[in-house]
C-alpha cells in the first residue's frame, strides 16, 4: 500500500513537470495556431510574405504608383465583395453583381446625357441596383427559388438590359462633375511623405472598415450568421429570416451599383461589357477570405485581403513578366489552396 | 461466467475487440455473443462504446485487435456491404432513407426484383412491398415518396429496409426513439416474430422499461468495457442503471419544491391545418404539465403553432391573463413564450457556432447596446454563467456545440431558451437521445426552472417521464385534448388507452 502511494505520488510529480513543460509548448504554439485558426491572420502573413518576395524581386512593385495601381483595381471589386460576403454568411449568394453594376453605370450614363444634374443621376443609378437586388431577395426569400438559379436569371436578365438600352455605342462625355468621383483624389502628407489617393480606393476602405464593423460587432448583421449557421433554428429563434435575406440582397444590389458608378466614373465612358465574369471573382476572393458556400462563416476583412490577394498576384504576374493568360491558372490554383488549407484545418480540429 | 453455455452455438461472438480513436480508447478488449433466435440488448451511456461496436459488427470500422466469429468460423467484416451479405443488417438512429425515391425502392434499394435485362419489376416491387408493409400493420401506399412519411413511418420503412435482406442478425439502434407507444408495439411484435423465424437481434436502447419487455439477455458497456451481461429476468431497471452509470441511481425524476402559482398562459379552442383541431389548456406558474399522445396527435404542431411557428388559424392565447396574438416566434418570444424542438441538430442548435452565441441565439436584444452593437463581453459572462449554472461539461464556451455530447447539446438548448426570460417553456421531447445521467440532469433543470415560477408544458412520448415529472397530464388524440389526469390517478394503462381512444370512460 505504501509504497504503491508512493509511486503514484511520484508519477503525479512527473506528470506535473511534464505538464509544465507541456504548457510552455502549447503556448508557443498557440501563436501559430491562433495564425491559423484566424483566416485574416493567416492571409495577412501570406500577403507579407508575397509582399517581401516581390519587393525583392521587383524593384517597381513597392513604388507608390504600383501600390496605388493594384488599389484602384480592387477597390470596385473589393465593394461588391462586401455585399457578397454578407450573403455567403447568411448561406446565399448572387451571380447577378456584374450585370447589375454594368446596367447601373448604362442607366447612370443615360441619365447624365439627359442633362440632369450628378445629385439626381447617380441616386437614380444606385436605385436601379437596390432594385434588381431587392427583387432577388424577394425571389428567393418568399418564393424560395434558390439563389444560384434566381441570381442565373437576373444576371441575364441585367447583361440583357445593358445591350439593350446601350447598343453598339460607347456613352461618353459626362462631365467633370461626375468623373472627379471616379478620378478625382486625395493627397495626404503623411511626415514628409506626399502621395495621392484615388477617390475610389477610399470609397472601398471606408465602406469596408464601416461594413466589417457591423458585421462583426452589431446585433443585426450578427444575425446573418445564425441565418447561414442553420435557417430553421435561427427562425425559431425569433431572428426575422426572409426579411434578412430581402435586405442582404438589396444591400447587396447597392454596393454593386455603388461599383458601378465609381467604375462609370473612372472610365468616364459606358462599357457593355463591364463587370463581365466579376460575381466569380469576388466569390472567388470571399471564399478565399474564409467564408464558405454552406454559410456561416466569413468576415469582410477577410474578404478584402483576399482581393488584396488575388489583385497582388495579377500584377505581381506583369511585373515579372509572365504572359498574363496565366492569370486564371494562378487565382484558380489560389482558390483551391485556400479551401485546401480551410478543410485540413476542420480535420485536424475536428480530430482533438 | 454467464449463461452463455446454456444458449448452444452462438450464430455471432466477439472477444477481446479493442478500437482507438485518436486520444480515445472505444472499445478496450470487449466480449460479446449473441444467441440464436436471440433478442440481445446492448446498453450503456452516450460515449460507452455501443454505437463503436455496432459499427465494427457492420463492417463500418475495422477493430484494431480482437476476434469476430460468425456461425462459429472466424470471421472479417471488411465493408458494411461485406457484413450486409453475410448476413448482419443494421438499422441506424439515423434515417438513411432517399428522400425522392418511393417507399418501394428504398426497402428493396438496390436488389429490386427484375424480368431480366435489369429492368426494374415494378408489379413486384410495389406487391412485395405492400406485403411487407401489411405484415408491419401499415397503410402505407409504397409509391409515396418517402419524405413524404412521417420520421416513426420512415423509421419503420427503415427497418422493413434490413429486414428485406433476410438477415441472420438484426442489429437495432434506438429504434424507438421517434416511435410512439403503438408503433413501438407493433415494432416489438414483429421482433418477436422475428425470433421464432431464427433470426437474432441486438437490440440498443436508452429506454431500459422496453428492455424487459423484450430481450431475453442484456450486456451492459461503460467507458468501453463491458460491465456484465445479465439475463434480462434475473435484473431489473435499478440494477441496470446503476451498472451503466458507476454509482447507484435513485429517482431521476426528483420533486416539486415550490407551489404552483397563477395561471400563466390559456389556450382556447386552437386551430392549426388537420393536426390541431381545437385544443384548449392551461398551464400555471411552477406547474409542470404533461403533453402526452400518439405520434400525430398535434402534440409538437400545437406547441409549433402556440409559438408562432407555424401560426395559428384560429383559437385564442392568454398570457397572464391578457389576450396575445403570435404570428411569429419573434412575438411569442416577445411575449415571454418559449419553444424548445425535438429536433436538436435540425432546427434547435446552430452546431458549427461555440457554445456562447448559441446561448444568445434567441435573446439577442438583451445583449446589444444603444448603438446596436452586441456586448461580447457581457454574452461571455453570461454564457460562462449558464455553464456553471447548467453544469455543462465543455472545455470553453468557444467551443463549437456539434463537438459536445447529446445531453451536453440539450442542456445548452435549454440555456437558449431560459435566456429570453420566459413565462411559459414549451418543451418538445427533451430528453430524446440523451443518455441516463444527463437525463436526470435535464429533469432537474425543468424542475428548478419550474421553481422559478415558469409554467413547462412537456411534450413526451416517454411515459415513464412523463408519469415522473408532471403535476398533471394531458392526452391529446386527433389534434384535441382527450383526456385529463392529475399526479395521483394517471397510469401508462389509462394515458395509452385515452390516447388511443379505446377506453373513453378512463378521461377524467
Amino acid at each position: 500500500m505504501g509504497e504503491g502511494d508512493r509511486a503514484m505520488a511520484t508519477s503525479a510529480a512527473v506528470s506535473r513537470a511534464e505538464g509544465s513543460k507541456a504548457d510552455r509548448k502549447a503556448r508557443e504554439r498557440s501563436v501559430v495556431r491562433a495564425v491559423l485558426d484566424s483566416h485574416e491572420a493567416l492571409l495577412a502573413v501570406i500577403i507579407v510574405v508575397v509582399g517581401v518576395v516581390l519587393t525583392c524581386t521587383s524593384r517597381d512593385f513597392c513604388a507608390w504608383p504600383n501600390l496605388h495601381a493594384i488599389l484602384l483595381g480592387m477597390s470596385a471589386e473589393s465593394i461588391v465583395a462586401i455585399g457578397m460576403t454578407m450573403l455567403l454568411v447568411s448561406g446565399g449568394f448572387d451571380l447577378s453583381v456584374g450585370s447589375t453594376m454594368a446596367l447601373t453605370g448604362v442607366v447612370t450614363a443615360m441619365m447624365l446625357k439627359t442633362g440632369a444634374p450628378v445629385a439626381v443621376c447617380v441616386p437614380i443609378g444606385l436605385g436601379v441596383g437596390a432594385a434588381v437586388g431587392l427583387i432577388n431577395g424577394l425571389v428567393v426569400a418568399h418564393v424560395r427559388i434558390n439563389p444560384f438559379i434566381t441570381t442565373l436569371g437576373t444576371m441575364g436578365i441585367a447583361r440583357g438590359l445593358v445591350y439593350v438600352l446601350n447598343g453598339d455605342k460607347t456613352i461618353t462625355g459626362l462631365g467633370q462633375s461626375f468623373t472627379a468621383i471616379g478620378q478625382g483624389s486625395l493627397t495626404v502628407d503623411l511626415c514628409f511623405v506626399r502621395f495621392s489617393v484615388q477617390y475610389p480606393i477610399i470609397a472601398a476602405l471606408i465602406l469596408v472598415v464601416i461594413f466589417d464593423l457591423l458585421l462583426r460587432r452589431s446585433k443585426f448583421f450578427r444575425q446573418t450568421y445564425y441565418i447561414g449557421g442553420n435557417e430553421k433554428a435561427a427562425f425559431l429563434c425569433g431572428i426575422p429570416v426572409n426579411r434578412m435575406k430581402v435586405f442582404m440582397f438589396a444591400l447587396t444590389g447597392l454596393l454593386a451599383a455603388v461599383a458601378g458608378v465609381i467604375t462609370l466614373a473612372r472610365f468616364g465612358s459606358t462599357s457593355v461589357s463591364m463587370g463581365v465574369g466579376l460575381e466569380l471573382k469576388v466569390i472567388t476572393a470571399v471564399v478565399i477570405g474564409g467564408a464558405s458556400l454552406s454559410g456561416g462563416a466569413g468576415t469582410i476583412l477577410g474578404a478584402f485581403l483576399g482581393s488584396l490577394l488575388m489583385a497582388i498576384i495579377a500584377d505581381a504576374l506583369t511585373l515579372l513578366g509572365v504572359n498574363p493568360y496565366w492569370n486564371n491558372v494562378v487565382i484558380g490554383g489560389a482558390l483551391l489552396t485556400a479551401v485546401l488549407i480551410d478543410t485540413l484545418n476542420k480535420r485536424r480540429k475536428g480530430q482533438l | 461466467m454467464e449463461d452463455r453455455e446454456q444458449v448452444p452455438g452462438p450464430i455471432l461472438g466477439v472477444e477481446g475487440i479493442v478500437k482507438r480513436f485518436p486520444g480515445v480508447l472505444a472499445l478496450d478488449g470487449v466480449d460479446f455473443s449473441l444467441a440464436r433466435g436471440e433478442i440481445h440488448a446492448l446498453v450503456g451511456e452516450n460515449g460507452a462504446g455501443k454505437s463503436t461496436l455496432i459499427h465494427v459488427l457492420g463492417g463500418i470500422l475495422q477493430p484494431d485487435a480482437g476476434r469476430i466469429a460468425l456461425d462459429g468460423a472466424p470471421a472479417r467484416f471488411e465493408s458494411p456491404r461485406h457484413a450486409a451479405d453475410l448476413g448482419i443488417s443494421i438499422v441506424f438512429q439515423e434515417l438513411t432513407l432517399a428522400p425522392n425515391l418511393s417507399v418501394a425502392e428504398n426497402v428493396f434499394f438496390n436488389r429490386q426484383p427484375t424480368l431480366g435485362l435489369g429492368i426494374v419489376d415494378r408489379r413486384a416491387l410495389y406487391g412485395r412491398t405492400e406485403d411487407a408493409l401489411r405484415s408491419f400493420g401499415l397503410e402505407i401506399d409504397p409509391r409515396l415518396p418517402a419524405k413524404r412519411l412521417s420520421v416513426a413511418m420512415q423509421q419503420m420503412v427503415e427497418i422493413l429496409k434490413a429486414l428485406a435482406r433476410g438477415p441472420r442478425v438484426l442489429v437495432l439502434d434506438e429504434p424507438t426513439a421517434s416511435l410512439g407507444a403503438a408503433e413501438t408495439e407493433l415494432l416489438f411484435e414483429k421482433i418477436r416474430t422475428l425470433r421464432v423465424s431464427g433470426c437474432s437481434v441486438i437490440y440498443v436502447s436508452h429506454h431500459l422499461s422496453e428492455i424487459f419487455r423484450l430481450a431475453d439477455r442484456v450486456t451492459v458497456l461503460r467507458d468501453g468495457r463491458r460491465v456484465d451481461t445479465l439475463r434480462a429476468c434475473d435484473s431489473d431497471e435499478a440494477k441496470l442503471a446503476s451498472l451503466m452509470v458507476g454509482r447507484e441511481v435513485r429517482d431521476i425524476y426528483g420533486a416539486r419544491t415550490t407551489e404552483i402559482g397563477e395561471e400563466v398562459l390559456r389556450v382556447e379552442d386552437v386551430h392549426k391545418g388537420k393536426k390541431v383541431r381545437g385544443a384548449s389548456f392551461s398551464v400555471r406558474a411552477g406547474e409542470i404539465l404533461g403533453l402526452a399522445g400518439l405520434v400525430g396527435a398535434g402534440r409538437t404542431e400545437t406547441g409549433r403553432a402556440i409559438f408562432g411557428a407555424d401560426p395559428l388559424d384560429s383559437g385564442r392565447l392568454v398570457v397572464r391573463g391578457k389576450a396575445v396574438r403570435v404570428r411569429s416566434p419573434a412575438e411569442a418570444i416577445r411575449h415571454r413564450i418559449a419553444y424548445m424542438t425535438e429536433d436538436r441538430k435540425e432546427q434547435g442548435l446552430f452546431l458549427k457556432m461555440t457554445l456562447r452565441e448559441n446561448c444568445v441565439a434567441a435573446s439577442l436584444d438583451c445583449f446589444r447596446n444603444a448603438l446596436g452593437m452586441l456586448q461580447e463581453k457581457v454574452i461571455s459572462t453570461h454564457a460562462e454563467t449558464m455553464c456553471a449554472l447548467f453544469d455543462i461539461a465543455t472545455p470553453s464556451v468557444r467551443q463549437q456545440v456539434r463537438n459536445l455530447s447529446g445531453g451536453n447539446q440539450q442542456k445548452v438548448l435549454l440555456t437558449m431558451w431560459i435566456g429570453t426570460q420566459p413565462l411559459v417553456l414549451i418543451v418538445d421531447e427533451p430528453t430524446r437521445g440523451v443518455d441516463i445521467g444527463a437525463k436526470s440532469e435535464i429533469y432537474q433543470l425543468l424542475r428548478q426552472s419550474a421553481a422559478r415560477g415558469i409554467g413547462i408544458v412537456l411534450i413526451s412520448s416517454d411515459l415513464t417521464e412523463v408519469l415522473g415529472m408532471c403535476d398533471r397530464i394531458l392526452v391529446m388524440r386527433e389534434g384535441r385534448i382527450a383526456g385529463e389526469f392529475a399526479r395521483g390517478d394517471a397510469t401508462e394503462e389509462k394515458i395509452i388507452a385515452c390516447a388511443a381512444g379505446v377506453a373513453p370512460e378512463a378521461a377524467a
